[in-house]
């Protein structure tokens, strides 16, 4: 089946070349390369407000004094930054009539995934109703926003319509000299999303399904940014667990999150970019940076996430506790095969008191894949009473894989309570033995004890994408034990 | 319903089965008695298809099939089952999502369409009751934090609910207090039904106080040495095994 889903991803690439790119190249795509003249063009295309082209020079001349990051458990290989392109209009897909000229594997990997069949017919490039019924969707999740006073829209439209909105929170929770790929990222950032939820304001729906659709072409440099105002709250869902393909090899996004008092957001990712096929060729690198900031007293800001893609990922969504009695969580699924890497773990940083911390990590390694858990728990001087717990587990299957953990402890406050429980352990052949002898074969043996280790990550999913993640994981790791 | 004949199995070279001949019809209770380290728990692990062990001569044929052909989840879907002597905890998979499965599995295996939610439900609460199993343990995690008796009680209830053929209880009684004894034993006595088998290995004789064997067989190095009704059991727990030792040797 592994073999299976590479063929499938293959195909579908070459389709996407096939149809991609081959009309009005001078309209539509700026040339290789990166200097200011190439900033300027993007900001102007995009018609931006001069702070946002300020903000984009800034971050560019940071960024040409800054070093690729060499610190993490992670091959990579060199990146030549003057040959990608920085600038291109969304692709057109080709356009099929209907469902039944789907390729039947892609559509066999969408059942398996339980995926709906309308968001198929988009994800798919199906076009006629599918089309009707994301517009008209679409509206309907908007009057039903609006009536509310939120804003949820896409970066650019924030940009144009919100400039003081976007002006005031942009770069304030990750500054445009962050770090190396932050600050490629500001530089260059092609869209993203943008969401306000104001004063009092409890979002009535997962912005979620709806988002699915609306950023399917967002680029390799997403920018996100939300804004919970006092007592609002939020829950967010970036990605997708249908298979993934993308021309730009490399990814380096940036989200943001700000809540003000007694607000929470809920950010959860499934993330399933292209890993590369078997041998480990090709595969998107993926280089993220999420930062959420905790600013007014008893907020609340909480990072799930799922990986199961890319070949390199080097990620640490963080969580900076600045009110009093604020609360950040980070719950981890990552998971690893065949030759892919992943650095990630998170960063909670406590500056306010009676601040609370929440680490559940849970690594799967399997081929001859490397997993690293890369933890900061940081606590102030004048962060009274902080309290954290981490708990990183690390789950191996077979024996030529790698699981790593990486713990940073940085107290400087003496009433701080600091916990740290980590485990390693591997699929026993007597388990798998043991479902084998009530009729479950050792694939499906292999996804129950996989789901059944996740679990307490998963149940923080929303339910509809806990079904799909779990379904995702296993088929992930078919053709990896036995 | 088995037919055992010449069974020869070794584990990392070292031969343990050295040529098993056993017939089980159905109806039928047979108990496998015998001294520490005679092959009883390696018999029942070679029916079930346990990779650590080889196969290096003889056959064994299950209702017809031949069982060392089939993989191990196939000689379950067949209506082989094994309750092990050390089951297995898998932290995180509830009971209800493990038994769901396992029955579903073997449902698509025999061609009939897998039971509702509320139908397996019922099904769960009705087993429960005939093997009188505390219904905490169901909600839990698979063996996660069961003590020994908890564990046993638990093979004694998924037997139930899968309803094998042919049952193996690999020294279900060892470790069990006297009412959790009576518990598996009142299981495997509600469960017996003309159609199936029951293959008790014990090391004592107080199991079959509860449950009455229609054989006892004595297992010693490898092979089956004696065979006779219950009352070898009687005779075995009075005299311990030196004297069937002695008449070997």
């Amino acid at each position: 089946m592994a073999s299976e889903q590479d063929k499938l991803l293959e195909e579908v690439t070459n389709r996407e070349y096939q149809y991609g790119f081959h009309s009005d190249i001078e309209m539509d795509v700026l040339p290789k390369g990166l200097n200011e003249e190439v900033i300027r063009e993007i900001s102007r295309r995009k018609q931006e407000p001069e702070f946002l082209l300020e903000f984009r020079l800034e971050a560019y001349r940071n960024w040409l004094k800054m070093e690729s990051p060499d610190w993490a458990h992670l091959k990579i290989p060199e990146i030549d930054f003057q040959d990608m392109i920085y600038y291109a209009a969304p692709k057109k897909k080709p356009q099929l009539n209907s469902m039944d000229e789907v390729d039947p594997e892609l559509r066999a990997t969408f059942d398996k995934l339980g995926i709906p069949l309308d968001e198929q017919k988009v994800l798919a490039g199906v076009a006629v109703d599918a089309i009707i019924d994301s517009v008209s969707v679409k509206t309907t999740f908007r009057e039903t926003l609006a009536e509310k006073g939120i804003i949820f829209c896409s970066f650019s439209e924030a940009a144009r319509e919100y400039p003081d909105l976007v002006k005031k929170y942009l770069g304030s929770v990750v500054p445009p000299g962050d770090n190396f790929f932050a600050a490629l990222n500001s530089a260059v950032f092609s869209d993203g999303s943008f969401v306000f939820i104001p004063k009092g304001v409890r979002c009535p729906m997962e912005l979620s399904s709806y988002f699915r659709i609306n950023t399917m072409n967002t680029g390799q440099f997403e920018r996100t940014l939300i804004v919970a105002e006092d007592d609002s709250y939020v829950s967010y869902l970036e990605g997708c667990t249908a298979p993934m393909r993308d021309e730009n090899q490399l990814h380096a996004a940036v989200v943001e999150i700000v809540t003000l008092d007694r607000a929470e957001v809920k950010y959860s990712t499934v993330q399933n970019w292209y890993p590369g096929n078997k041998e480990g060729k090709g595969g998107i690198y993926n280089f993220v940076t999420k930062r959420g900031i905790c600013k007014g007293d008893y907020s609340k800001i909480s990072w799930t996430q799922v990986e199961t893609g890319s070949a390199i990922t080097w990620k640490y969504p963080s969580c900076v506790l600045m009110g009093n009695n604020t609360v950040g969580e980070f719950y981890s699924v990552a998971l690893t095969n065949n030759y892919q890497q992943a650095d990630t773990g998170t960063k909670m940083i406590h500056l306010g008191k009676n601040t609370r911390s929440l680490i559940v990590s849970k690594g799967i390694s399997a081929g001859k894949s490397q997993n690293s858990y890369r933890g900061l728990v940081k606590v102030s001087k004048k962060a009274d009473n902080a309290r954290n717990f981490s708990q990183c587990d690390s789950l191996l299957l077979g024996d030529k894989c790698g699981a790593h953990t990486f713990p940073y402890l940085e107290i400087n406050n003496p009433s701080a309570k600091v916990e740290h429980e980590a485990t390693t352990s591997k699929i026993g052949e007597d388990q798998i033995f043991y479902c084998n002898q009530r009729g479950i074969d050792t694939e499906d043996a292999v996804g129950l004890i996989v789901n059944g280790y996740v679990k307490e990550v998963i149940n923080q999913l929303p339910m509809e994408f806990a079904v799909e993640a779990q379904k995702l994981l296993q088929i992930s790791l078919e053709g990896s034990v036995g | 319903m088995l037919k055992i004949r010449n069974l020869h199995a070794k584990i990392e070279g070292k031969e343990i089965l050295r040529g098993i001949d056993l017939d089980v019809k159905a109806g039928e209770i047979h108990a496998i008695m015998g001294p520490n380290g005679s092959g009883k728990s390696t018999l029942a692990s070679v029916l079930a298809g346990n990779e650590a062990f080889e196969v290096v001569e003889g056959s064994v044929e299950f209702n017809g099939k031949d069982l060392l052909d089939l993989s191990p989840e196939d000689r379950a879907r067949e209506g082989f089952f094994l309750s092990f002597q050390y089951p297995v905890e898998i932290p995180g998979v509830s009971m209800t999502n493990f038994m769901r499965t396992a029955l579903n599995e073997q449902k698509k295996y025999r061609g009939e369409a897998p039971l509702s939610a509320s139908d397996f439900l019922k099904l769960m609460r009705d087993r429960k009751q005939l093997v009188d199993i505390d219904s905490d343990l169901t909600n839990r995690s698979v063996n996660e934090g069961f003590s020994g008796g908890e564990k046993k009680k638990n093979e004694i209830f998924q037997m139930a609910m899968l309803d094998p053929k042919l049952a193996i209880l690999d020294e279900t009684d060892s470790g069990l207090d006297i009412d959790a004894l009576r518990i598996v034993a009142n299981g495997v006595n509600k469960l017996r039904r003309p159609d199936n088998a029951t293959i008790l290995i014990t090391h004592y004789q107080r199991l079959l106080d509860h449950i009455v064997p229609d054989f006892v067989h004595v297992l010693y190095k490898g092979k089956i040495v004696k065979s006779a009704g219950k009352e070898l059991a009687y005779e075995l727990e009075k005299n311990g095994y030196d004297w069937i030792k002695k008449e070997m040797e």
